[in-house]
């Protein structure tokens, strides 16, 4: 299926968002949304990904 | 009178922007050579040369208090979101709270802005909002379960300094129980003792110091001002006056003419 991962289309073998970070090698301190809906750590296995979903990855930055 | 923040008492009156500076080394330099107690930093996507981690890296390095922000966010949803990830990310419930209403001057949208810390104080965050010099909002703000206000001086990197110093001067009055911080618009340090010497806790900056041209040495001089502004508003200033007063004795003057 296809995913939008931090507004790019992938192809995406995953089936829920923990694999998904695996398959495209996403680790360290990240943060994840599956629809603009906040996905904590613990959920990640649980929240099975449909055709289309749009997974934001976050990690630390600069900011002011 | 030391106003603690969430129960946390700072080091001293300086919390320091991450961004903007010419290398990471400049960054790490600034924050070691001036000793800001605090880091303000944001969540973006990751790269896929995973750029957060080493930044993740460095920011712990510092040993200093990290208040993750929520930059560039313009609805309350949006806000709540993004802080909903940067306290997994960062592992605190410290927020410096943004909601921006308008992208010319960044100035702060304050209905979601009140909204957004209703929802995320509810949720056990621990508030720092970005707000206008606005005392009604203020009041809101606390209504809402924020503990600390952090009016704006000017827009974001401008550096015009405190443009409503009366305002400014009506929330300490207003407020004298609650933490305030001066949020943008420093930059110079003299704007930064100014903020002090009106009573504030704290002055946050960030552009002043990593645009300048020697970024450690301008985020030593805030320190120096910032802590000058806070003595000198510890010790009493006098009252300015319209007309002279002489300071040396008149009585005893000489009869010379």
């Amino acid at each position: 299926m296809q995913i939008s991962i931090n507004g790019k289309l992938q192809k995406v073998l995953a089936t829920n968002l923990a694999e998904l970070l695996i398959e495209y090698e996403y680790s360290g301190r990240v943060a994840t949304a599956v629809n603009e809906t906040f996905v904590p750590v613990d959920k990640r296995p649980s929240t099975i990904l449909s055709n289309g979903d749009r997974v934001e990855v976050l990690a630390p930055m600069q900011g002011g | 009178m030391v106003r603690s923040f969430y129960g946390i008492t700072l080091p001293n009156g300086l919390m320091l922007g991450t961004s903007q500076y010419p290398s990471p080394a400049v960054l790490s330099r600034s924050f070691r050579e001036s000793g800001a107690g605090v880091a303000t930093v944001s969540l973006r996507r990751e790269s896929a040369q995973a750029a957060g981690q080493s930044f993740w890296k460095l920011v712990r390095e510092l040993d200093v208090m990290i208040l993750p922000n929520t930059a560039g966010c313009h609805t309350a949803r949006e806000a709540v979101t993004t802080a909903k990830m940067a306290r997994e990310v960062f592992d605190t419930s410290w927020i410096k709270l943004e909601v921006i209403g308008n992208a010319d001057n960044l100035q702060p949208d304050i209905f979601q802005l009140v909204e957004a810390a209703r929802i995320l104080s509810a949720e056990d965050f621990q508030v720092f909002p970005y707000t206008t010099d606005d005392l009604i909002v203020g009041e809101r703000l606390l209504d809402a379960g924020c503990k600390v206000l952090m009016p704006y001086g000017a827009p974001i990197g401008s550096g015009r300094g405190l443009i409503n110093e009366y305002a400014l001067r009506a929330m300490r009055a207003e407020f004298p129980d609650i933490p305030l911080v001066i949020d943008a618009g420093i930059g110079l340090p003299s704007h930064a003792t100014r903020a002090m010497e009106l009573g504030y806790d704290a002055v946050l900056v960030n552009s002043s110091v990593a645009r300048s041209d020697d970024p450690p040495a301008m985020a030593c001089a805030m320190m120096k001002a910032i802590e000058a502004g806070k003595l000198g508003a510890q010790a009493g200033p006098i009252a300015a006056r319209d007309m002279a007063e002489p300071s040396t004795p008149v009585i005893g003057k000489a009869f010379l003419s």
